[in-house]
């Protein structure tokens, strides 16, 4: 690849400014797991890196029951599921964490990166939709919140303007009677990038019968992954049953734009689209508490 | 030409200074630079686990890790696993299985199953399968290496046991 | 006609159950163990040596064009670049075809190959290469070339490129039609036929007739180890070069050809190898890399390929398209078999059609049958074997057929095959009479197994469907080639075991084995050692499932020696005649005497002279593999997805040298196999573009795609052979996808008839053949 400086800044100030000054010239890098692979393919060219992994804040993964989970920019997966109060607390988002790549790519990968890196195809993006989440962002101008859902604009393009870093990503803390699932369909069993991803979270009344809240974010079948509102909506203040949650299917199989390429048919990926939503709801819906008689 | 960054590490125990330039991946230090060759490169971007290595108790692609991001870390290859007299019961078990034909991804598939044991002493078949999913062979069709990693989890525990 | 060794071990042949070895079917540690297990082990690109430069190849992104010139000045100016290649610095050589190996080279096509000449035929084809001081140099160099083409049209699959009207690859082609020149350029480099009986007899003799068409993807041996040659040109222009291959006098005959230079002037060091299943057998950097250190001044100069160049460089095995028309009387006897196959070469002629038309029915009996062959060029990478090349393709499509006519017919799968299933005595349906094989036997041990006995298991979820399927395979092995080793017996009664097979897979351990049997020592009192080419005799290539077999003869002839000297050197030391001492066991006795190997070896001593022995073969021998598996399946019918739940592989292997490892060539070509079956193929845009050239989408099977594979194996002694070894490393990957087709049908009712069975073409197959479901 070609040569590029590389900078381990130590503070959010230092690479703020770094990022100001070099524009599209600098790019930061926290598990490397995606940038590393564009540098060397010639897929982005750059004149330096800025190493996150040794500010502070960004390094930060704290979880509270009351004010819900923070995730720093630049922790790896492998911390995050190997919590076992964030992994009860969150299973729908320890289903995508514990996908993104294999063992050793969890071991480095963060969901910042891949949350910034904007894949439509990405694994934790759908699933931090689905779980309400937003981008804590900071730049020369200060903080900004950004709901998940706004934050890819394109292939590989965020909202991040020049100057600006991506700090945390915060999920609300569970409300009572919630669950969340995310599923991904691959070919083989590990190791591939999702044809079709779906994240559902679901919120029921105490009875556990009726939905209260629903949400479900669609990957790998539009440039950048998709918040379906219209799809969760129609689940609001509806008894729990297999038509409510196939309806919901189909909303989102409406929605979705699938493209045919070398991983997938755009058929096979529109169909996908109501099947993982539908099995993903399912999931969701028992880790909110609903018994099926 | 780029600057080159003087690193420390240690690697498998010792301490190592080198030097490297900044687009150089910490597979190309240690293959290129440090001569330890027991590292293999079969993919280069994070597919196949040849260049895996343990990097402060984590598993890792080496491809994947910039060498000057190596600074101040611990890092174990294949070279550091035996003991100094004798192989790891890993080791000896992937010998006394067969679990390697043609040898490339040996490495890689003894530094996964150390870190999984590491971790998870007691792993199931499922456990095994599912943690070695990143480190390809063509060779064996798995079967014994699941095996030897089995049968050298349980003579870890003996000895741990004793 | 029996070769001597045949013979002889025709002679002394016991039935299985009379056998006894000592050292044969145990399962010591390979001598190359520990160097493997700790890193020490070297293989080519942990190559390192003085001044060492670092080359990169450049390649078309072109699938079809002619090259109008290339500039390399601004790559030779960029500092650290010390020399650039290209075809201009090779001979133009003749199109002439040697026989190699087990094959055949048209070396001016082998030539233009490793570096384009006048045309680039595929995405990836190389063009030009540069040696730096740093790898990082090397591939901003490749940057600087400059390259005009001229695009044009291309063909990538065989039907493309054998309608009327297509883009012709090479203009000096002409079909061989059955033997005949053809008049027209053309992309059909021949058509071969096999016939025998009547056909339209064997149709109207039939109950039931099942015709279908078949197409599969190209598909790579997909080895770990990228290929890598180092080489040296020395200033007394003696070249140098240490590499990746299964065979390294192949390799330095094919780099002198192409070098025009006599083999006396190369080495071949071969290094340790990661792999290659037939796909090293070929040399693609060797020359480049020699050529590459001529031009920087004798410098040395490793050329490494990356992932992609693998995928997009080297030589993947066939896309095809078999259409099998198969009559079966009521009781299962099939009466006929039609088949037209099509396989595409790549670039340059020479497709495995020939083998395919072997396999896709030699494991059964048939007396009306027609098989056409057709190899065709392409714009795709030049085919390379592939363990058993042409083989899989073709039991897809022949087992698929075969298992629809017993469905239809309402009789097990096994038993339609033990109906049909070939033995010693008939005749082979491409010709040759059959000898002693275990066909039948496996079929037997297969419906005899835990597997076939065990009901299907229930799903893991609601509503996904189970199912069960069995299919066998044949491969002709090449039981043949020539091996030369040499043994030297050390002072203190170890063995050297000198040979030139590259060790792939334990092949160093097997051969010792067998001269530890042959001279009734231990697996671990032998040494063995693989050389390069200077250092021994000729050896053909570690592959063709000839190596166990070959080598072994050569091996246990040399211990023959070994031990007729052991025996004039103990009738020496007791002054006896020769003729009354006996051997046996390691031990040396006369009437009054007896002395143990080893003891005897210190007796004799360096100074009364070495006991040595240097042998080289060439047996033509004989020795198919035969195997029969069953696999069960697991389909989500929402999803497509195929899991494989469990697979029994059970395989003649004549005698097992090693257990462990013969089971390791089962497993290991099983797994390939199911990959084929399930995932693997390559993906091209319309521009002929290599979509998927990287490991993360050309899908390998991973740990967790694959269950246990439980390998049976069946022993009925080879009789050409000493031990009775059948060569076991091929067949094994030819059932994989007609067992694995067999069981969606069983579990879903659809016929899959394209490989990969992929999420996507099981999900179109269900979508189209619903409403046909069998």
């Amino acid at each position: 690849m070609q040569a590029f400086e590389y900078i381990p800044a130590t503070t959010v100030k230092e690479a703020i400014a770094i990022l100001a000054r070099e524009g599209e010239q600098a790019r930061v890098l926290s598990g490397g797991t995606d940038l590393i692979v564009q540098l060397r393919e010639g897929r982005r060219k750059v004149r330096a890196v800025i190493d996150i992994k040794q500010i502070p804040e960004v390094n930060e993964l704290s979880y509270d029951p009351a004010t819900g989970l923070q995730i720093g920019a630049a922790v790896p997966c492998y911390r995050i599921y190997g919590s076992p109060a964030i992994a009860a607390a969150y299973p729908g988002l320890i289903d995508a964490v514990s996908l993104i790549g294999g063992v050793q790519i969890q071991g480095r990968a963060t969901l910042g990166g891949n949350l910034c890196n904007s894949s439509p195809a990405a694994d934790s993006i759908p699933a931090l939709i689905a779980h309400q989440a937003s981008a804590l962002v900071m730049g020369e101008n200060g903080e900004r919140r950004i709901p998940i859902e706004e934050f890819c604009i394109a292939p590989g393009r965020t909202q991040l303007q020049r100057g600006e870093i991506l700090l945390s990503i915060h999920i609300p803390p569970v409300s009572p009677y919630s669950g969340g699932a995310y599923l991904r369909f691959i070919p083989r069993n590990e190791m591939d990038i999702a044809v079709v991803g779906v994240g559902a979270w679901v919120a029921l009344d105490q009875s556990g019968t009726t939905i209260t809240a629903a949400r479900i974010a669609l990957g790998a079948v539009a440039p950048t992954p998709l918040y379906v509102p219209e799809s969760g909506a129609g689940l609001i203040g509806k008894l729990v049953s297999s038509e409510t949650v196939a309806e919901a299917a189909t909303i989102a199989q409406a929605a979705a734009r699938p493209i045919t390429d070398m991983r997938g048919s755009a058929q096979q990926r529109s169909h996908l689209v109501g099947v993982l939503t539908r099995r993903a709801l399912h999931i969701a819906l028992k880790r909110a508490g609903y018994k099926s008689a | 030409m780029a600057n080159k960054t003087a690193v420390q590490a240690t690697i498998n125990g010792e301490d190592v200074e080198f030097l490297c330039e900044p687009h150089q991946s910490l597979l190309e230090v240690l293959r290129d630079v440090l001569r330890l060759t027991g590292t293999k490169e079969g993919c280069n971007n994070g597919n196949c686990g040849a260049c895996n290595v343990i990097l402060d108790g984590v598993l890792v692609n080496s491809c994947l890790v910039l060498g000057v991001e190596a600074q101040g870390k611990r890092i174990t290859t294949i070279e550091g696993i035996a003991p100094p007299h004798g192989l790891h019961p890993l080791q000896q078990k992937f010998l006394e299985h067969a679990a390697l034909q043609c040898g490339i991804c040996t490495p890689g598939f003894i530094i996964s199953a150390k870190a999984l044991l590491d971790h998870n002493p007691h792993p199931s078949e499922h456990e095994v399968r599912h943690w070695l999913a990143g480190n390809l062979c063509r060779c064996t069709g798995y079967d014994k290496i699941v095996r030897a990693v089995l049968d050298a989890a349980d003579v870890m525990a003996v000895e741990v046991s004793k | 006609m029996e070769t001597p060794v045949a013979e002889q071990a025709k002679a002394t042949e016991v039935s299985v159950e009379e056998r006894h070895y000592n050292i044969i079917g145990t399962r010591p540690i390979r001598h190359d163990g520990a160097d493997k297990v700790t890193g020490k082990a070297l293989y080519g690109a942990d190559v390192r040596l003085n001044g060492m430069l670092y080359g990169k190849v450049l390649r078309s992104p072109h699938a079809h064009a002619r090259i109008l010139s290339i500039d390399v000045s601004r790559a030779l100016a960029l500092p650290g670049v010390k020399a650039v290649v290209t075809s201009a610095d090779l001979a133009t050589l003749d199109s002439v075809v040697s026989r190699v190996g087990e094959g055949a080279v048209n070396w001016r096509y082998l030539s233009n190959n490793i570096l384009a000449s006048d045309k680039v035929l595929y995405h990836g084809h190389a063009v030009a290469a540069v040696a730096a001081t740093s790898l990082n140099a090397a591939n901003e160099a490749l940057n600087l070339i400059d390259v005009q083409y001229e695009p044009l049209p291309c063909v990538i699959t065989a039907v493309q490129a054998m309608r009327p009207g297509a883009p012709i690859l090479l203009q000096e082609l002409r079909t061989n039609e059955l033997g005949a020149r053809g008049e027209i350029p053309t992309n059909i480099a021949s058509h071969d036929q096999n016939m025998r009986g009547d056909l339209e007899r064997g149709f109207a003799e039939a109950a039931v007739i099942v015709e279908r068409e078949f197409t599969t993807g190209i598909v790579h041996q997909g080895y770990i180890e990228p290929h890598t040659a180092t080489a040296v040109w020395g200033t007394d222009d003696q070249i140098t070069i240490w590499t990746s291959t299964q065979g390294a006098h192949d390799a330095r005959r094919q780099v002198a050809e192409v070098l025009q230079l006599p083999v006396s002037r190369i080495k071949v060091i071969p290094m340790e190898i990661g792999g290659g299943f037939g796909g090293k057998t070929v040399i693609y950097l060797e020359p480049v890399a020699a050529l590459l250190s001529w031009k920087s001044g004798n410098r040395p100069v490793q050329v490494t390929m990356s992932r992609f160049e693998v995928f997009a460089g080297t030589g993947p095995t066939s896309s095809s398209v078999i259409k099998v028309k198969m009559g079966s009387a009521s009781d299962g006897r099939i009466t006929a078999a039609q088949v037209t196959m099509a396989y595409a070469a790549g670039a340059f002629p020479g497709s495995p059609v020939g083998g395919a038309m072997s396999v896709i029915l030699n494991a059964y009996r048939m007396e009306n049958v027609q098989i056409d062959g057709y190899d065709v060029v392409t714009n795709t990478p030049r085919v390379a074997a592939y363990r058993a090349p042409g083989g899989t393709n073709a039991a897809f499509a022949s087992e698929s057929v075969i298992d629809e006519l017993a469905c239809k017919l309402g009789i097990d799968p096994l038993e339609m095959r033990r109906i049909n299933g070939a033995k010693e005595g008939d005749r082979r349906v491409d010709g040759p009479l059959i000898r002693r094989i275990g066909y039948l036997e496996t079929v037997e041990k297969a419906r005899a197994s835990a597997h076939y006995q065990s009901p299907l298991p229930a799903p893991s979820t609601p509503g996904l469907k189970v199912g069960r399927g069995v299919a066998s395979g044949w491969w002709g092995n090449w039981p043949g080639g020539t091996s030369s080793v040499s043994v030297i017996v050390n002072n203190d009664g170890t063995v050297n075991l000198i040979e030139g097979s590259t060790d792939i897979g334990g092949s160093r351990v097997a051969m010792a084995m067998q001269l530890a049997e042959t001279l009734g020592l231990q697996a671990a009192d032998i040494k063995p050692m693989v050389v390069d080419t200077d250092s021994v005799g000729y050896n053909d290539v570690t592959a063709g499932s000839r190596t166990t077999y070959s080598t072994g003869i050569a091996v246990h002839k040399a211990g023959l020696s070994i031990i007729q000297q052991m025996r004039e050197r103990a009738a020496q030391l007791w002054d006896v005649e020769s003729a009354s001492v006996d051997y046996a066991d390691g031990v040396i006795s006369s009437k009054d005497n007896h002395i143990g190997f080893k003891e005897l070896a210190r007796k004799v001593g360096d100074g009364d002279g070495n006991v040595v022995a240097s042998i080289s073969i060439s047996p033509n021998g004989d020795g198919v593999a035969l195997a029969t598996h069953i696999v069960d399946v697991e389909v989500d019918e929402e999803t497509g997805k195929v899991q494989i739940l469990r697979y029994t592989a059970v395989q003649d292997v004549g005698t097992a040298i090693h257990p462990a490892y013969v089971e390791g060539q089962i497993q290991g070509g099983a797994a390939q196999g199911i990959g084929w079956a399930l995932n693997e193929e390559y993906v091209y845009d319309q521009q002929g573009r290599l979509l998927n050239g990287s490991l993360l989408d050309y899908r390998i099977p991973t740990a967790l795609d694959l269950p246990m594979i439980e390998a049976v194996i069946v022993e009925v002694p080879n009789p050409t052979h000493p031990f009775g070894v059948r060569g076991v490393g091929e067949v094994p990957i030819v059932p994989p996808a007609g067992a694995v087709a067999n069981a969606i049908a069983n579990a879903t009712g659809v016929r899959m008839t394209v490989l990969p069975m992929s999420p996507q073409h099981v999900l179109e197959a269900l979508w189209t053949q619903g409403n046909e479901r069998v």
